[in-house]
């Protein structure tokens, strides 16, 4: 019977709504109205309030509206007898109480600046994460597009022990989603019980401890919030397109554990609205028709060994899970968990001694699907704290296996070995680096395991392209030498062959709209000289992606006719365009900024904007908080583009695309690059230094200015006459 | 389904009323020898005429009346004309009258909806975003204007709807699109209000329009204009004037009535003299009066229509039906009983005489031999609703015996559809959707629309409150207007509480929302509400894209108006199955009679169908519910759907 929970819900609403009143009082009292306040580094304002009321609270004076419609959203409590509807009104109190609780929040970070960490990692005395930055959201938020993590789950209180919490944990973890923790069970914490049972919580492994409050939730519904509106392109105030959308696309869940309070029924009314179910392990009354929510609302009483499986059934989604045979846990989630020094049993590479990977190609009569060896000692054969030297092979054959596809089965070994519990990997190629630790060791895990994980994967993954996969590991000084060597030479010959690719030479490109289950009128096409903006996909990607799945999101495109050679218009990119952007678009420019750009997501890691003044063009990666020269942060210019438009004298590229010869060629190329944030110019430097040679310009990196030149137009300008600038003697941008 | 045979007997005398309250006031009255239905029916002397029951008696002329038998060769009219066409001319004059009913109704709405925005009344634009809503409907530009200007705008532009000759109405464009294409390919889309009737009045004279599909397709085209026209603009501009209605509780039944209050009832149709009398009644001038004679102030209460539509938008508590009306002057306890139009029993001024009752008569259109006629005029409409109060306190003193039963009940209403779309969602997330996938997951089964009268032909209340127990135990959710909400409303059908009398996937529904199981949606006009839900549901999506795909049905067990029969007409032709109850107006000709109940199904999808027993009605709406959701392909039990990413890549943008 659910009056129960709406009599709850209602009583926790005006209880939260309450303090939130008596906070900003406080507050407007010790501070005055002009204080600002907000949560750290983010575009979106508090962004539950900002999404829904689209309103973008600054100042604590801000608040008062915010304070005043929450009282107006706050229903009478249910009467006993004779209650008037309360579904709709509960519903409202639970908006209520995540607009109150932003203000709680936002109020806390202005009394108590050290009580949230920022970042992503917990440290050893501090472990509340607090809202997540936009930072985070992007980088995370792209895992939700690609479908590494179909969405989250928010547990209120504890589990009855710290074995059971990590049981729990695991188990999300295992299903790819991220586990945001709140709240206390008689004073008892998921997240603080996680960290007693020695797992690694925090942004990196998915377990984010985001507050100890209640009222913390705000922080989970504040990022399914901005993934709507940076990913889906919705704008603040379109709160019914931006629930839908959470309903549709963001898989999450509440979990209650422990004596569910009216204050945490209230927090699950707010979560309703998002279509987000409540799943209890205590027997608290159930609503089970459907509607808000895609399915049930609220289920009880759910024995712990069921409870993920319920929650991810009543959320309606399908977790795909490796059966990945290795003793220990296994799947994306781990793949952000670090192995520290002091947990370290073995490691191989890392600049102490060598390690390298290698994907290579052999005839069908020389591969024996499944075959794992290993040349040289293993795991058990050396003590805790040791290294070895290490050389993985992994050979295919098959009808369909190219030359080509090497470099992309290679790289995914990084992600492969990662996602093992317990395994830490970092680099590729000749620098590859792993790590086991002493837990993983101590469940059994050998060196034999890595071949076991990418035979289980690549079949898995990329079981269309090959047959037959067989892995070799060596952890022999001469052997891995020896394979070294041979790797080098295979590198060289990889890299002269996709750099000597050019758009003109090629007749087909590739679609990508991988993202289009978050900015549906988003379409990509990626030419060799123009890689995708989220960085991770190039024209060989998706070729490769292509023959893997010929129905997926990687469509060839048959160029066709150019409409405009400058701006890189074809004919047979317009008609996809039209018909993948189901009749949003109709046509756009692969080469140009000022002129119909190609459309821009969420995911994009850099975002290239004019600067008039300076007749030139800036961009920013998404690792660079601060203000740029177009007097936007890289937060607020995805907010205001990343929604899958063209927007002109903006688009989103990969920082990779900078160092390519048709970035911007349309609008001059790089000779028009003014300003872009300094860790990035160290990052490219070497490769733009040899594109800019090439264009002629040979000092050129030298003359583009950066932060520490300055961070508006007029700052910057005085230096690029002073470096002579290219772009100030070129036609005019605009 | 084989047609049943109509009972063409008639029951003698009264049947009684399924209220004990009322039964024994009725009792008591008639011991002090006052007259009410009950003795009239009793001392009728002549048995309703076959002929006339049946609707095949024309007196369209001096050479009649003439009486045709069906099925006698011989049997037609001195001109020829057939059982068929007479009785197709006679319900088509039904449907015009009662259609005529709401347009004047609709008419004197916008009336007061234009001299309000010009300020002439005391009345003012309450709900501006249903005046946005509608004048952007009728392509009235908004953005930037004063409400008062959007509104004399629309007035004048939905007052011209009624003397509208060509073109089309505008509410008819709110239907599901493919229920306008059908409209058009039938032809039956209204041109304007007023037309259509006058239309039916020529094409029934004395030798006109002779076939009778001709004749039923006009009566169609006037019912349209009255339910997707006239009615549809009474609701939404009354909506605007006085407030959508949104979730109350009040009370129904003889007992809301006061001992220590001057106790004014209002019955009839037309909200305006209710509203002002809701207005002025608790003026402090007011309630000293009133304590002058030493009342404790002022009570309201309504009586039929007039009384649902303060209930739906004030709360105020309605005393009782149609059936009711004398019944509340013989407690003793009314000082004045106002009525303005329909449903008035001449009756009721005789009963009057027995007590202290002033009953007045306020509509320059309805007066009463016997009561005292005391106009209401828009301008004055304040001083006139004081006056009308004064005159009612004035009569306290003269109280005889009292006799206010102590039975009233409680009730929740105001669903209108603005109602129900937030209430499922609230105000982030209001929609019909939990409605449409309880239907769809069937724990709804669907949704039985049961309006219209009480009548005293039968035990009052009984059968619709039968009909509507029967299909809420079957999971059919019940939406009620007229008088057969307060029936339910007698019977604690409209508390929540009554969702114990549910099935259980419907009792689960009822609990999730914290609604009853059956909900009160407004007075006779407020039947287009009805049809916005309807439409509403189809545009929500999943439940087929047309009002005949939706696993609905309506009925009128107890109906006895003319406008009951526009009402049903426009039901049909909006692809509603509607039953109504114990007789139908053409039973005297098999061939219309069969066009009705079947032919027509494939015109409009829907149809007409009678039954008298209560319980066997609501089983023939059930069944015609199983039929669509059969065709919808949800009878069966779906698989859950589990989403992969590719299944999320392919949704369309939100």
């Amino acid at each position: 019977m659910s009056k129960i929970i709406a009599s709850a819900a209602i009583r926790g609403a005006h209880s939260i709504v309450n303090r939130a009143g008596k906070d900003y009082e406080e507050a407007l009292e010790k501070w005055g109205p002009d204080q600002k306040v907000g949560f750290p580094n983010t575009a979106y304002y508090l962004p539950v309030i900002y999404g829904m009321l689209g309103i973008g609270v600054e100042k604590i004076g801000d608040m008062k509206e915010v304070i005043e419609r929450c009282r107006l959203l706050l229903p009478p409590l249910v009467r006993e007898k004779m209650h008037l509807p309360y579904l709709g009104p509960v519903l409202d109190a639970g908006m209520a109480t995540l607009f109150a609780d932003e203000i709680i929040e936002a109020i806390r970070y202005l009394k108590d600046p050290g009580f949230y960490l920022t970042g992503e990692e917990v440290t050893d005395n501090q472990i509340w994460l607090g809202a997540a930055d936009d930072v985070i959201l992007r980088k995370r938020g792209v895992e939700f597009v690609d479908g590494t993590a179909p969405g989250f789950a928010v547990i209120l209180g504890s589990a009855p022990d710290p074995q059971k919490a990590k049981d729990v944990a695991e188990e999300l973890q295992k299903k790819n989603l991220y586990v945001f923790m709140h709240a206390d069970n008689k004073g008892v914490r998921f997240s603080e019980q996680l960290v007693e049972a020695g797992v690694q919580v925090g942004w990196p492994t998915r377990l984010v401890p985001f507050g100890p409050d209640p009222t913390s939730v705000c922080f989970a519904a504040g990022f399914a919030v901005r993934a709507a509106m940076s990913f889906g392109g919705l704008k603040a105030g379109e709160f019914r397109k931006i629930l839908i959308y959470n309903k549709d696309r963001i898989f999450a869940f509440a979990m209650a554990l422990g004596l569910v309070t009216d204050e945490w029924y209230a927090q699950a009314a707010g979560a309703i609205n998002f279509g987000f179910p409540t799943i209890a392990d205590t027997p608290i009354p159930e609503i089970l028709p459907t509607g808000v929510c895609t399915y049930e609302h609220v289920v009880s009483n759910v024995p712990y060994d069921q409870l993920v499986s319920k929650a991810i059934e009543v959320r309606g989604l399908k977790v795909t899970i490796s059966e990945v045979p290795v003793p220990v846990s296994y799947g994306p989630a781990f793949e952000g968990e670090r192995v520290r020094k002091d947990d370290l049993y073995l490691e191989c590479g890392g600049g102490k001694s060598k390690a390298v990977e290698w994907a290579t190609t052999k005839e069908m009569n020389e591969v024996e699907d499944g075959k794992i060896e290993l040349f040289g000692p293993d795991i058990t054969d050396v003590e805790a704290g040791s290294r070895l030297p290490l050389a993985i092979v992994a050979e295919f054959a098959g009808r369909k296996m190219q030359d080509d596809f090497e470099p992309i089965l290679e790289r995914q070994i990084h992600h492969f070995i990662n996602y093992a519990q317990g395994m830490m990997h970092i680099g590729q190629r000749d620098i590859a680096w792993v790590r086991i630790a002493k837990d993983a060791v101590e469940k059994g895990l050998a060196l034999k395991d890595i071949g076991s994980i990418l035979h289980a994967k690549f079949h898995e993954d990329f079981g269309a392209i090959f047959d037959k996969v067989q892995v070799k590991l060596y952890t022999e000084d001469e052997k891995v030498n020896e394979i070294l060597e041979s790797a080098r030479g295979v590198y060289a010959i990889r890299d002269s062959r996709i750099e000597g690719m050019t758009d003109e030479g090629t007749d087909t490109f590739y679609s990508c709209t991988l993202c289009q289950s978050f900015a549906p009128s988003h379409v990509c096409i990626i030419s060799p000289e123009r890689t995708g903006l989220c960085g991770a996909y190039n024209w060989m990607d998706c070729k490769a992606s292509n023959e893997i799945n010929p129905t997926g999101p990687n469509q060839p495109v048959d160029k066709g006719e150019c409409l405009d050679q400058k701006l890189g218009q074809w004919k047979g990119c317009n008609d996809f365009l039209f018909k993948a952007s189901r009749g949003a678009l109709d046509h756009y420019n692969f080469y140009s900024i000022v002129h119909d750009p190609m459309t821009t997501c969420g995911c994009c890691e850099c975002i290239a904007a004019i600067l008039p003044l300076c007749n030139g063009i800036m961009t920013v990666d998404r690792d660079f908080r601060d203000m740029t020269p177009c007097g936007m942060k890289f937060t607020t210019l995805a907010g205001t583009i990343g929604g899958g438009f063209s927007a002109p004298g903006f688009v989103g590229h990969g920082k990779y695309n900078i160092t390519q010869r048709k970035w911007l060629s349309g609008d001059g190329g790089i000779k028009r690059l003014v300003w872009m944030p300094k860790h990035l110019k160290e990052e490219i430097g070497p490769r733009l230094k040899k594109e800019a040679e090439e264009m002629g310009v040979p000092g050129l990196l030298d003359m583009i200015a950066d932060e520490t030149v300055g961070t508006s137009e007029e700052e910057i300008l005085p230096f690029l006459q002073e470096k002579g600038h290219p772009a100030l003697s070129m036609d005019p941008l605009l | 389904m084989a047609r049943k045979i109509i009972p063409f007997t008639q029951k003698a005398g009264c049947q009684g009323i399924c209220c004990e309250a009322s039964t024994s006031i009725l009792e008591q009255a008639a011991k002090d020898g006052v007259k009410t239905y009950v003795q009239r029916m009793e001392n009728m002397s002549a048995q309703p005429c076959l002929f006339g029951q049946g609707g095949t008696c024309c007196r369209n002329c001096s050479f009649g009346p003439c009486m045709l038998i069906d099925g006698v060769a011989e049997s037609v009219g001195i001109c020829g004309a057939t059982p068929a066409t007479v009785a197709a001319r006679n319900f088509a004059r039904m449907v015009a009258s009662g259609a005529a009913a709401h347009m004047d109704h609709g008419r004197e709405t916008a009336l007061t909806f234009l001299a309000t925005a010009k300020g002439e009344t005391p009345f003012e634009i309450k709900d501006e975003k249903k005046l946005h809503f509608i004048a952007d409907l009728y392509k009235v530009k908004t953005e930037g204007r004063r409400k008062e200007d959007i509104a004399i705008e629309l007035g004048e532009k939905i007052l011209a709807e009624f003397g509208q000759q060509e073109g089309a109405l505008v509410m008819t464009k709110r239907a599901p699109a493919k229920r306008q294409e059908l409209w058009k390919k039938q032809g039956v889309i209204p041109r304007g209000v007023d037309r259509e009737v006058v239309e039916i009045m020529h094409r029934t004279h004395m030798g006109t329009d002779q076939d009778y599909r001709n004749l039923i397709f006009q009566a169609t085209r006037c019912a349209m204009a009255d339910g997707w026209g006239a009615s549809m603009i009474a609701t939404e501009l009354q909506d605007i004037m006085f407030g959508t209605p949104v979730p109350l509780r009040t009370m129904v039944n003889l007992g809301v009535l006061s001992e220590d209050h001057v106790n004014i009832v209002i019955h009839g149709h037309e909200p305006q003299v209710p509203e002002a009398m809701a207005i002025v009644s608790q003026e402090p001038e007011i309630v000293a009066a009133a304590k002058e004679v030493g009342a404790k102030g002022i009570n309201l209460a309504g009586v039929c229509c007039s009384g649902n539509e303060i209930l739906m938008r004030r709360g105020i508590p309605i005393a009782g039906s149609f059936v009711q009306q004398e019944v509340v002057i013989a407690t003793g306890a009314v000082e004045a009983m106002l009525v303005d139009v329909q449903c008035v029993m001449q009756g009721l001024a005789n009963v009057a005489k027995c007590f202290h009752t002033e009953l007045i008569t306020t509509s320059p259109r309805a007066k009463i031999e016997g009561a005292t006629h005391i106009e209401f005029e828009l301008e004055h409409a304040l001083e006139t609703a004081r006056d009308l109060t004064l005159r009612a306190i004035g009569r306290f003193k003269q109280r005889g015996k009292v006799r206010i039963p102590d039975r009233k009940m409680d009730v929740v209403a105001g669903f209108s559809h603005e109602t129900i779309n937030y209430m499922l969602g609230g105000t982030f997330r209001g929609s019909y959707r939990p409605l449409n996938d309880n239907i769809i997951n069937g724990r709804i089964r669907g949704v039985g629309a049961v309006v219209g009268c009480d009548s005293c032909r039968v035990e009052s209340g009984r059968v619709s409150t039968t009909v509507v127990k029967e299909l809420i135990a079957n999971n059919v959710l019940v939406l009620v207007t007229g008088c057969v909400a307060t029936s339910c409303g007698r019977e604690g059908l409209l508390r929540p509480e009554a969702a114990e009398l549910a099935g259980p996937g419907l009792k689960e529904v009822c609990e999730t929302v914290g609604m009853p199981p059956v909900l009160h949606m407004g007075s006779c006009v407020d039947n287009s509400r009805i049809l916005i839900a309807a439409t509403e549901i189809v545009k929500e999506g999943g439940l087929g894209d047309d009002i005949s795909q939706v696993p609905a049905a309506g009925c009128a067990p107890e109906w006895m108006s003319e406008k009951a029969i526009a009402i049903g007409q426009y039901c049909v032709a909006s692809g509603f199955y509607v039953v109504f109850g114990r007789t139908f107006p053409t039973a005297g000709s098999k061939v219309l009679t069969d066009f009705l109940f079947k032919e027509i199904e494939e015109l409009y999808g829907g149809m007409w169908a009678v039954e008298e027993d209560p319980t066997e009605m609501a089983q023939m709406m059930i069944r015609h519910i199983d039929k669509a959701r059969e065709a919808l392909g949800i009878q069966e039990k779906k698989e859950r759907v589990l989403f992969d990413m590719a299944m999320r890549q392919e949704l369309d943008a939100v």
